[in-house]
């Protein structure tokens, strides 16, 4: 049923794009995640999909014929990072508002400037509001397996919103490590064929997408669009369901490690969460009780469940590869105390912003954090709640 | 992470590191590990220092930070011993692998002091006699599994020559090029 193998994270989500064969790539290279399309435009190439791959000639392109193809009725895929992304911005907020749910492998890479080609989360976190449903995975494996999911979820008649596969540049993209690939034919069963009820070359029901939305209905469509993402929640839950009787492999909202007893904890998103893992192993070996959320569904956010989550801890800090320059904090920051308040008031609660552009962080970095995070339960004592991991001062 | 064998490569930029390090996964993979294959990247440019890394194991690894204490350094370039700190953080238990024809008095004051075991061998000689080019990466490849004991050195060269075959399919005289630089490099890799 699973073949075992070892890819790095772009060679698995190209993988995985030739195993849903879809309609229409359309996409314009940027490291790091020029391999995407650089693979998948060899499956073409050799006839191992019958996509039509369109070359385009920037990345607002690359948007724009996927948002047509989208429309038109064609399952629509694409790939960027960084700067190719920030591009795309107009046409981002034009794919999620016409509920077009075109896939794009979103491989995290710091934004100019100044410029830097290296991993942090300050693209995507830029597209948060946006109206893409964001999902976030830790290592090649689950690049694949949320790029499958994608499809699913965003096509899904509730929700019809386009989705972010998003994970680390380099870290995941580029790294080769062990993966379980599910095959061709589970995966194209998977996701099954894309019969979306309106579509513009569906000739029997004529529709327009994209027009003027005057005063009397754009607010409308707007709260149509709203309603679309909080249904997401239910049906990427659902479609994890699925796909774990598929693979035995289980996904939520988010991971909880070590959180049953956990006094500390800290809330994290991408390939770092693997690190911390390495790190609580540490500390639960000498007794300390450290755990950890890692965020996979960053839009819908999972307001109730986060909360209930983090309702015993003592302490947690939420770690942001980003930051806010809001003179207070990271947004993974601002998400996570605001998903607090009001339901799980009293924790104490601080921000780190880490490993930006590419800054890397070992298991020892993460240690600090929660030494952090124990001398604030033992002393009350918060201090600062707007912190820099591994920046020289 | 005391069952992960962790290796740190310095190479230049077009010494094919990069793809040493993923041939190694590549190796332990088929003895059924778990393995790691990265590079550090930067700007990219021929000659440029490069680092890349291989962490393996017998179960699933989750680290996926840089490696600081290595059991093994791989020094694909002797120049490179003045202008990178290549031991840092190796594990004296460890070894430090160098493609290099200088002497253990010419090569052992530029480790700052390193006191565990120090392997060289001379892969362009070997590259340029067996594959007429010098690409170093393959005779250090053999030489980090001889030193490392990763697999048996008879699994490693036979799974090679499989990689080999389907990479070059179309140049039977390089896979047999790449195959011989192998055999040699295990004879050829001396402790100093």
């Amino acid at each position: 049923m699973s073949k075992r193998d070892r890819l790095s994270g772009n060679e698995a989500v190209s993988v995985a794009m030739r195993q849903i064969n879809p309609d229409v790539v359309a996409a314009f290279p940027i490291t790091p995640s020029t391999e995407v399309p650089q693979y998948f435009a060899s499956f073409v190439a050799n006839g191992m999909v019958d996509t039509e791959f369109v070359p385009v000639e920037s990345e607002h392109s690359a948007m724009s014929a996927c948002i047509g193809a989208q429309a038109a009725g064609a399952r629509t895929m694409t790939a960027t990072s960084a700067n190719g992304l920030a591009l795309m911005w107009e046409m981002l907020y034009i794919a999620a508002s016409s509920k077009l749910p075109i896939t794009l492998a979103a491989v995290n890479r710091a934004l100019s400037g100044p410029i830097n080609i290296n991993n942090d989360h300050s693209d995507t976190m830029g597209a948060r509001d946006s109206g893409w449903i964001q999902i976030y995975g830790e290592n090649n494996q689950e690049a694949y397996d949320n790029f499958i999911q994608a499809v699913r979820i965003g096509e899904h008649p509730d929700v019809m919103l386009p989705v972010m596969d998003c994970y680390d540049g380099f870290i995941t993209s580029h790294a080769v490590e062990n993966i379980e690939l599910l095959d061709d034919d589970a995966v194209k069963k998977f996701v099954g064929e894309y019969n979306p009820g309106e579509s513009l070359l569906n000739r029997k029901n004529p529709i327009s997408v994209g027009p003027l939305d005057t005063v009397t209905h754009y607010f409308e469509h707007k709260r149509i669009q709203a309603e679309a993402m909080k249904n997401a929640k239910q049906v990427i839950l659902d479609v994890a369901e699925e796909f774990e009787k598929l693979t035995g492999r289980k996904y939520g909202l988010f991971e909880e490690y070590m959180m049953d007893d956990a006094e500390v904890a800290i809330v994290i998103i991408n390939s770092t969460a693997g690190t911390a893992k390495e790190t609580i192993k540490g500390l639960r070996a000498k007794g300390i009780k450290a755990g950890l959320i890692k965020i996979r569904v960053f839009r819908p956010f999972p307001v109730e469940e986060i909360a209930k989550a983090l309702s015993k801890v003592k302490a947690v800090a939420i770690m942001d590869k980003c930051d806010g320059f809001n003179a207070a904090g990271g947004p993974l920051f601002n998400e996570v105390t605001s998903a607090l308040y009001g339901r799980a008031d009293g924790i104490k609660a601080i921000n780190y912003i880490y490993g930006l552009g590419g800054r890397d962080v070992s298991v020892q970095d993460i240690a600090t954090v929660y030494d952090r995070l124990l001398d604030i339960v033992n002393t009350g004592n918060i201090g600062e709640v707007y912190n820099y991991l591994g920046v020289r001062e | 992470m005391s069952n992960v064998m962790e290796i740190r490569w310095h190479g230049r930029g077009g010494q094919g590191a990069k793809t040493a390090s993923l041939l190694l996964a590549d190796a332990a993979f088929n003895t059924g590990k778990y393995v790691q294959g990265f590079p550090e990247y930067g700007p990219e440019r021929m000659g440029a220092p490069i680092t890349a890394y291989n962490r393996i194991s017998d179960e699933k690894i989750t680290v996926h930070s840089n490696i600081y204490n290595p059991q093994f350094v791989v020094v694909v370039d002797d120049s490179l011993l003045t202008a990178v700190d290549v031991t840092n953080g190796l594990s004296e238990d460890g070894a430090i692998i160098i493609n290099t024809t200088k002497k253990a008095e010419e090569i052992k004051p530029l480790l700052k002091g390193y006191a565990g075991k120090v392997y060289t061998i001379d892969a362009r000689k070997i590259s340029t006699e067996c594959l007429g080019r010098y690409f170093p990466n393959t005779p250090m490849l053999a030489a980090v599994v001889v030193v490392s004991k990763l697999m048996p050195i008879d699994d490693f060269i036979s799974d090679m020559a499989e990689s080999y075959k389907h990479k070059f399919a179309s140049k039977p005289h390089v896979v047999e090029g790449n195959i011989r630089a192998l055999k040699r490099s295990v004879t050829e890799v001396h402790e100093i």
